[in-house]
């Protein structure tokens, strides 16, 4: 509860990509193995403060994914702990083989950053807005998945993944989204974050979708449903513990995502729950569609993943406990 | 560790890892015998009298890298990390078996020591070779970067990108080699899908070409020496070589680049060998 009264307090705007490029230039300051490589979108990957302070560490791919994801692969050969930057597409559909062989089964550490991720990339439509993403990288063996909420939580992922040994795929967005983690929420890999505690239904949320999951928690709480509303930074390693436990009290579940139902994180915690407690669950994400044009706020309403659409699968997953 | 071995001494060595070549894909009953026994010699002159590396320690930080980008040669690989002591001889009757280290292809999270990179799905290797010499720029170190690749191979297109940032980043320590065969799966190179005129192309693409005979020994050092003085940019060896080397009933046998021999062919492999020797 306190968390969330902490996040009420702060109404703050702002973009997770620019929290990944604040941390970039930090951990450019504090560690000189760490490198970036960007496929010609350093503004928009905001890691241009990066490559004007560290030239010799900054490395333009130009518009040749394939060869940045390998190229970061080869220089984890040499020590270095290299950052690639593009839009979340282009960091993981097009270089899917190339992740594969060169970074996860040749185990390197590479961190694979990708922006514009999701339906909130706005007016670009389709063929950038990817869905598939989380459920590209959290099959492949090795691979670590994290889909930070806010600014500060992308930014304290940053710093996290460049502790940690071992390839991951961190995925961030474009618009400015409440700011609403405090900043000294320590980030642990694979560790949830329970916002709210609750006893009536458990809400799973990753992504943009945390801070509608906090707001449906709320109206839940006017209508007399206390809701447990948790944080899934992590999708793999997924925190089995934290959902086990708060499903085991609430008895139900509800997940919430921007990305396709198949393949993200409502699929992850359904599987657990399959093999280890099974419970109705809800899930909010896209329906096997691509998406289409339109602002961010116009598209989270029309493709179902807003506030009021997390409340009415909250009441449908109670209703079939 | 280099060792400055006498052409004597690295004839008896590429013939010994040809042999290795052949008893290994025999014991395991599939492999790609062709393009092993094509690169014995080249892999033979890496191992042991181009690469400054070291056995005991494979992962020494100034060692010169060696970046496997076809890995369905992964026998002449074996053999060759074998013979130079990274792992026990009697291992590479292993290949390809269950629970071994010696993968079909080369894979990095089975534990195998000297390997740098899983490598199989072809067209990646030249980009980790590009990262792996542009981390060596960053630190000023002396060590080098050999690459080793297919002609076939040159069809991906992440080749050209991977060739294109390798002389954008002036990598003069980094050595590509092209096993240039002239043969793929499906034929001819220049009938699958034409790659000539491939000096020029590789010149137009800012690097340094280089021409061997990928079975004269002291012409592939030459090359490699050669290669060292390049400065400013990178460095491609387009090395001829004949797809199954050294066994003359199999020669530039297209057929022979995915077939393993029986253990009765080996035999008489190893004889043809012999009398080549």
């Amino acid at each position: 509860m306190e968390l969330v009264m902490k996040a009420f307090s702060i109404r703050e705007y702002k973009d997770t990509r620019s929290g990944f490029g604040e941390a970039l230039l930090e951990l450019g300051r504090e560690n000189k193995n760490v490198v970036a490589l960007c496929a010609d979108l350093t503004g928009s990957l905001k890691m241009d403060k990066f490559a004007m302070e560290f030239p010799d560490r900054f490395y333009q791919a130009g518009i040749a994914e394939a060869n940045m994801i390998s190229v970061a692969a080869g220089l984890t050969i040499g020590g270095k702990i290299p950052f690639t930057g593009t839009f979340a597409n282009f960091s993981t559909g097009r270089v899917y083989d190339q992740i594969r062989q060169s970074v996860a089964y040749s185990q390197k550490n590479v961190k694979i950053c990708a922006s514009h991720a999701g339906l909130t990339l706005g007016e670009d439509g389709a063929s950038h807005q990817i869905l598939e993403d989380i459920g590209l990288m959290k099959i492949l063996p090795n691979m670590t998945v994290i889909n930070p909420c806010d600014f500060n939580q992308t930014k304290a992922a940053t710093f996290a993944i460049a502790e940690y040994y071992g390839p991951v795929y961190l995925r961030f967005g474009r618009p400015k989204m409440p700011n609403f983690m405090p900043d000294d929420v320590p980030f642990e890999i694979g560790k949830a974050i329970t916002l709210k505690e609750g006893s009536d239904v458990s809400i799973f949320a990753t992504g943009h979708l945390v801070w509608k999951a906090v707001e449906a928690g709320m109206k839940l709480a006017e209508q007399g449903i206390d809701a447990e509303v948790i944080n899934i930074h992590t999708i793999k390693p997924l925190d089995e513990e934290v959902i086990l436990k708060s499903v085991f009290k609430t008895g139900c579940a509800v997940t919430a995502e921007e990305h396709e139902i198949n393949g993200g994180l409502g699929d992850s915690i359904a599987q657990l729950l399959v093999r280890k407690l099974p419970a109705p669950v809800e899930m909010i994400a896209v329906l096997d569609k691509f998406g289409e044009s339109g602002n961010p706020g116009e598209l989270m309403i029309k493709y179902g993943l807003d506030t009021p659409n997390i409340v009415d699968a909250a009441l449908k997953t109670i209703k079939r406990k | 560790m280099k060792i400055n071995n006498s052409i004597q001494q690295l004839r008896d060595l590429s013939f010994q890892v040809r042999k290795d070549v052949i008893r290994s894909l025999a014991e395991a009953g599939s492999g790609h015998l062709g393009g092993s026994l094509g690169l014995a010699d080249i892999f033979t002159v890496l191992y042991f009298n181009i690469l400054n590396h070291d056995p005991q320690r494979p992962d020494w930080k100034d060692r010169d890298r060696l970046i496997l980008s076809i890995g369905h040669v992964a026998p002449v690989l074996y053999a060759s990390l074998a013979r130079a002591g990274y792992f026990p001889i009697e291992e590479l009757q292993t290949l390809r078996k269950l629970g071994s280290r010696l993968q079909g292809h080369p894979g990095k999270d089975h534990g195998l020591p000297g390997l740098e990179l899983s490598a199989g799905s072809l067209g990646q290797g030249l980009s980790v070779a590009v990262g792996t010499a542009i981390s060596g720029k960053i630190d000023n170190k002396t060590w080098r970067v050999y690459s080793i690749h297919g002609d076939g191979e040159l069809q991906e297109g992440s080749i050209w990108e991977a060739a294109m940032s390798a002389a954008h980043y002036k990598l003069d320590n980094l050595v590509s080699l092209v096993d240039r065969n002239n043969v793929q799966i499906d034929g001819n190179t220049k009938d699958v899908m034409n790659l000539e005129p491939l000096a020029d192309k590789w010149k137009s693409f800012g690097w340094h070409v280089l021409n061997c005979d990928g079975h004269d020994l002291k012409d592939i050092i030459l090359a490699y020496e050669q290669a060292r003085k390049i400065k400013e940019k990178p460095t491609v060896i387009l090395a001829k070589t004949h797809m199954g080397k050294g066994v003359r009933s199999i020669e530039d046998n297209h057929t022979w680049h995915g077939k393993a021999p029986s253990v009765k062919q080996a035999d008489k492999f190893i004889k043809e060998l012999e009398q080549n020797g």
